[in-house]
Order: structure tokens, then C-alpha cells, then sequence
């Protein structure tokens, strides 16, 4: 035996701390920082967010400023046109900067809507089960058959081009995995004895939902989040591509590459920035994703 | 087998009605008509107008009469090209689209499968972190920024391919779109080839065949390859959702005649008879599709058709 692992055993049998075990998330924790792929994706992703929202405020020029001295010119230091500006004259980097804070917005906002009626509606279905669950599934399946892009599009196009339309309406559809996921844990779980203890101590089966099986779910939950953000930015970025998502002067990083798609060949830097923001971003929240799915779940290694 | 695909028959026509009603009271629960325009008509123009397209009837009548207009595969008159109807116009370009989407699909399919299959021979080598980083950047860059990129280096730089048009489908200005479309969907087939084969590898069967002295291309292809397919075939509906959306920006980007186009120039135009059409032809299309790769998966997994 090794002296390090005397010691542990030393410590366990003299102190309470080591014995105390380790929870699923410091466990969890650990893996994923060994993950270098996740922990770097983390850390991009971190500055992404804090410039995006914070640089704007920095910036010397506004979003939406139009510099006629300076139309379609090259990224340069010395003006503090850092990205160049556009076919208007509207600064580049400030626009990039604030097309994410939409697109991240989007991204954030519309998966906690469908994180929200997903565990709710899978948790329910899952617990409940019998014909409720059939009948809540059953919803579920005739609603993911659907052409959901299609929809969306119908939508936009009745309803008028609307920031808060695009949330609810990627939220609303967007739940359909998750609830299936839900329902699956909850399925296993609600067969648990920390759950038969709560039902025997008389705990109402909302309170048995919302206390003892959602706290259990997070693990799961919580990957699907870290992939469902990258869709909805992309599912955004392509309605404003098609220039159905939001209207100018605002922008996001679909809009900008669209545009930028636009000027390329005179113009390259308008289609390389927001395009590589956009796509470094998706690319970082893949990789978290996937790192949090390997350290949650071990036995998929 | 019979009874499967009944069941299933009966499942996906509540979808289809789903889709149908949903569209339709959407639209009609819209704010603004078709018909508000900037100058408005006169009020007797416009009562005709209404008359003309059913408009002034119950809500109730116009849905049952849509209804049954859309069950008999008539989909109406497009609002903005006037003297069109919605059919004629999906009989224009649905045959463009198709061609470009059918074979993005089989690129995706084969490409993907290779690619996956080749990762899954060499786990944990570098040619499998190689293929799977690969695949990861095709999921993560959107294909309307591939499609600039490519032009930009192919049509523009080289000026090998044509940056865009359709030409009749001629396949210099095939390429270009295809790939670009197949690209996430080859990605997405080789991460999901990937896992199944590396699990089809490690088991019993797979091991008895090696252990009576197979060789492994012989392993691979008569014992390994058909169950390692079955995910990527159940992946192929989802596959055609995402090919038929891609197809429309594509569509867009290298302004190709098909049926993404008309789309998205109705939506932007607010066409929206041609819309609604467009998104029930569309939902039938993929709700069908659904449909045939379940037979076909019941037909290949003996589980399936055992249940």
C-alpha cells in the first residue's frame, strides 16, 4: 500500500471530511475539468458573453451610428473601426458584438422556455403515467412529426418579425425533446425508495414532482440545455438569414452573415467576423455539451 | 407486418390533420389579410375580393371547406402570382428541390456511413479524433455560411464552378449546393455510424466471427454492416427535415428555381396561401417519409417486427 493511500485511509478513519463522500456534481466537476476541450470551450464561451455584452459599452461608437467618411472600409486599429464597417458605415465590431447579445439572448432565453415546459410536461407524463402519460406522449409525438422550421416561418410571417415572438415560438417547440428525456428519468426514478418514502410520509404527488424527482433530473437536464442553446442560436441565425427574424437597425449574427454573405467579394471582413463568432460560439457549446454528457454519465464512455 | 403498418398509418394521419388545422387557424387568427395593402381598396373591391376567396363565409365554413379542398390535393390560388395556383407552383419547383435534396441525402448517407465506420475501426486513434472533429465542425458551422465560403473559393477565387443558378441541373451547378447541404447531415450520420458500430464491434457475435477466421473485411460487410445501419436509417427522417430546411436557404443563396425559393418569397411577401401549402406539402412530405422508414426498419430489425 502506498503511503498517499495510508493516508486517505488514515484521514478517514480519523476525521469526517473525506468520508463524506463525493456528490454527483463535485464527481461530475472533476471529469470535466479534465476535459481540455470542454474547459477551453468554457472559458471562450465566458469571454464571449462578457464581451458581447459588455463591450458595446466600451466601444466609441453605437451600433447603429452611420460614419459617412467611412463606408465599407477595411478592419483598421488606428480608427477604432476594430472589424471595419459596413456597407452603411456602421461599425462592425460593435455590431458583431451586439447581434450576439440577441443571438445569445435567444439562445438563453427561448431554452429556458422550453426547459420550463419540458420537465414539467415529461416530469408529469413520467409520474403520473398510465393513460395520462399516454395521452401527454401521444401530444408530443404528433407535435415532433411536425415541420417545426415551417412553422416557425408561418408564424414570422402572420404574426410580424417579433425579438419576443422568435423566443417563445423556438421555446415552444424546442420543449419536445426534453420532455421525452424527462419522462424516460422520471420512469426510472419514480420507482426509487426516496420517492416511496415521500409517498408513504403523505407528501402530495405535486410536491413529490417538484421536490424529490426534478431535483434528480438536473444531470440530464442540464446537458440537454448546454446542447439545445446552439440549436436555438442556429435556428435564429437562420431565420435572420432569410431576413424573417429580427428587423433592422437590429441585428444579430444570422442578419450580419447574411449581409456579410452579400458583400464578400468586396468586402470580406463582413462576412468573416460575425461568421466566425457565430460559428466558434456553436462550436464551443457542443463541446461543453459533450464534455458534460461524459462526465454526467460515465457508463457512456 | 400488415398490422404495423397500419398502426402506424393510423398514427400519422392525426399528425397530418394537426398540421392542417393548426396552419389554418394560425393564419386566419393573424392580424392584417392579404389584401392590406398600403393604399387601401375600395370597400366594394374588397367585399369581392372577400367573396371571391371565400373570405366572408364563417370561420368554421372557410376551415371545412380548406379542409376538404387540402384532402383532395387542392391547395388553392396563390395570392401574389396571380393565375397560379399553390399546386402549380409546387409542380414548378418541388422537382428542383428534390433532385438537389435527393442527392444531398445520398452524399450524406454515404460519406457519412464511410466516415463513421472508419472512426469506429481505428477508436481512439488519430484518425478517428481526426473524423470526429471534422464531424463537429460540420455541426457547428451553418451550412448558409459554408455556401458563401464555398463560392467564395470555388466559384470566385478559382473560378472552377458556377457561384450559382440552376442551368436545367446541370451538375457544375449541382456540386456546390449539394455539398454544402449534405455537409451537417454527413457529420450528424458519421457521429451516429460511429457509435453504433464501435458498440456492434464489441459483441459476441461479432467476436465469434473474427474468432473462425474471417477476415475483417468480410466481418465488416456481412455481419457488421446491417445493424450497425439500423440508427443511421432511423436517423434518415430527421435527415430529410433538415435537408428540406437547408434546401431552402440554399436554395436562396445560390438562387436555384426550386420550392425553398417560391417559400421564402412568399413569406416575405405574406403569400399566404402559398405559405400554408408549402408548409402541408412539406409536413406530408416528411409525416410520409417518417412512415416509410419505419416499415423499412420493421422490415430490416427482426426486434421490431417481432412486437
Amino acid at each position: 500500500m502506498s503511503t498517499s493511500a495510508a493516508n486517505v485511509l488514515q484521514d478517514a478513519v480519523d476525521g469526517d471530511e473525506i468520508v463524506q463522500g463525493r456528490s454527483l456534481w463535485v464527481d461530475a466537476w472533476r471529469r470535466l475539468r479534465r476535459n481540455r476541450a470542454a474547459v477551453t470551450s468554457l472559458v471562450i464561451l465566458t469571454v464571449m458573453l462578457l464581451i458581447c455584452f459588455a463591450g458595446p459599452l466600451l466601444a466609441p461608437y453605437s451600433f447603429d451610428a452611420v460614419d459617412w467618411d467611412k463606408v465599407a472600409t477595411a478592419p483598421s486599429l488606428s480608427d477604432g473601426h476594430f472589424f471595419g464597417t459596413d456597407s452603411v458605415g456602421r461599425d462592425l465590431f460593435v455590431r458583431t458584438l451586439v447581434g450576439g447579445q440577441i443571438s445569445l439572448l435567444v439562445g438563453i432565453v427561448a431554452t429556458a422556455v422550453s426547459l420550463l415546459i419540458g420537465t414539467a410536461w415529461g416530469a408529469t407524463a413520467g409520474y403520473l403515467g398510465g393513460r395520462v402519460d399516454a395521452v401527454m406522449m401521444r401530444v408530443v409525438d404528433i407535435l415532433y412529426a411536425l415541420p417545426f422550421m415551417f412553422l416557425v416561418i408561418l408564424l414570422m410571417v402572420l404574426f410580424g418579425r417579433n425579438i419576443v415572438l422568435i423566443f417563445v415560438a423556438i421555446g415552444a417547440i424546442t420543449w419536445l425533446d426534453m420532455a421525452r428525456i424527462v419522462r424516460g428519468q422520471t420512469l426510472s426514478l419514480k420507482g426509487r425508495e426516496f420517492v416511496e418514502a415521500a409517498q408513504a410520509m403523505g407528501v402530495s404527488t405535486r410536491n413529490i414532482i417538484a421536490r424529490h424527482v426534478v431535483p434528480n433530473l438536473l444531470g440530464v437536464v442540464v446537458v440537454y440545455v448546454t446542447l439545445t442553446i446552439p440549436r436555438v442560436i442556429l435556428v435564429e441565425s437562420f431565420l435572420s438569414f432569410l431576413g424573417l427574424g429580427v428587423q433592422e437597425p437590429s441585428t444579430s449574427w444570422g442578419a450580419l452573415v447574411n449581409e456579410g454573405a452579400r458583400e464578400m467579394e468586396s468586402s470580406w471582413w463582413t462576412l468573416a467576423f460575425p461568421a466566425s463568432f457565430l460559428a466558434l460560439t456553436l462550436f464551443c457549446f457542443n463541446f461543453v455539451g459533450d464534455g458534460l454528457r461524459d462526465a454526467l454519465d460515465p457508463k457512456d464512455r | 407486418m400488415l398490422s404495423f403498418a397500419f398502426k402506424r398509418l393510423l398514427a400519422a394521419i392525426p399528425t397530418l390533420l394537426v398540421l392542417i388545422t393548426l396552419a389554418f387557424f394560425m393564419m386566419r387568427l393573424a392580424p392584417g389579410g392579404p389584401f392590406d395593402l398600403e393604399k387601401p381598396v375600395p370597400p366594394e373591391v374588397r367585399a369581392n375580393l372577400d367573396a371571391a376567396y371565400g373570405l366572408d363565409k364563417p370561420l368554421i365554413v372557410q376551415y371545412a371547406s380548406y379542409l376538404g379542398d387540402v384532402l383532395q390535393g387542392d391547395l388553392g390560388p396563390s395570392f401574389q402570382y396571380v393565375d397560379y395556383t399553390v399546386n402549380e407552383l409546387i409542380a414548378q419547383g418541388f422537382p428542383v428541390s428534390l433532385k438537389l435534396g435527393f442527392s444531398a441525402m445520398i452524399v450524406a448517407v454515404f460519406f457519412g456511413s464511410i466516415f463513421g465506420m472508419i472512426a469506429a475501426m481505428r477508436q481512439n486513434s488519430a484518425t478517428d479524433y481526426g473524423v470526429m472533429t471534422v464531424a463537429m465542425t460540420g455541426i457547428s458551422i451553418p451550412n448558409f455560411v459554408v455556401a458563401p465560403l464555398l463560392i467564395l473559393v470555388f466559384a470566385v477565387a478559382f473560378g472552377w464552378l458556377p457561384a450559382g443558378g440552376w442551368n436545367g441541373g446541370a451538375w457544375q451547378n449541382m456540386v456546390l449546393p449539394v455539398i454544402a447541404l449534405a455537409l451537417p447531415q454527413v457529420a450528424y450520420v458519421a457521429r451516429i455510424m460511429r457509435g453504433s458500430m464501435i458498440e456492434i464491434l464489441r459483441s459476441n457475435y461479432l467476436r465469434t466471427a473474427r474468432a473462425k477466421g474471417l477476415p475483417m473485411r468480410q466481418v465488416i460487410l456481412r455481419h457488421a454492416l446491417k445493424p450497425a445501419f439500423l440508427p443511421v436509417l432511423s436517423y434518415l427522417g430527421p435527415a430529410t427535415a433538415g435537408i428540406i430546411t437547408g434546401s431552402v436557404v440554399m436554395e436562396q443563396i445560390f438562387s436555384i428555381p426550386g420550392l425553398g425559393r417560391f417559400f421564402v418569397q412568399g413569406a416575405l411577401n405574406r403569400d399566404y396561401t402559398l405559405v400554408l401549402g408549402v408548409v402541408i406539402f412539406y409536413g406530408a412530405l416528411i409525416i410520409a417519409f417518417n412512415f416509410l422508414v419505419d416499415l423499412l426498419y420493421s422490415v430490416l430489425d427482426p426486434k421490431v417486427r417481432a412486437q
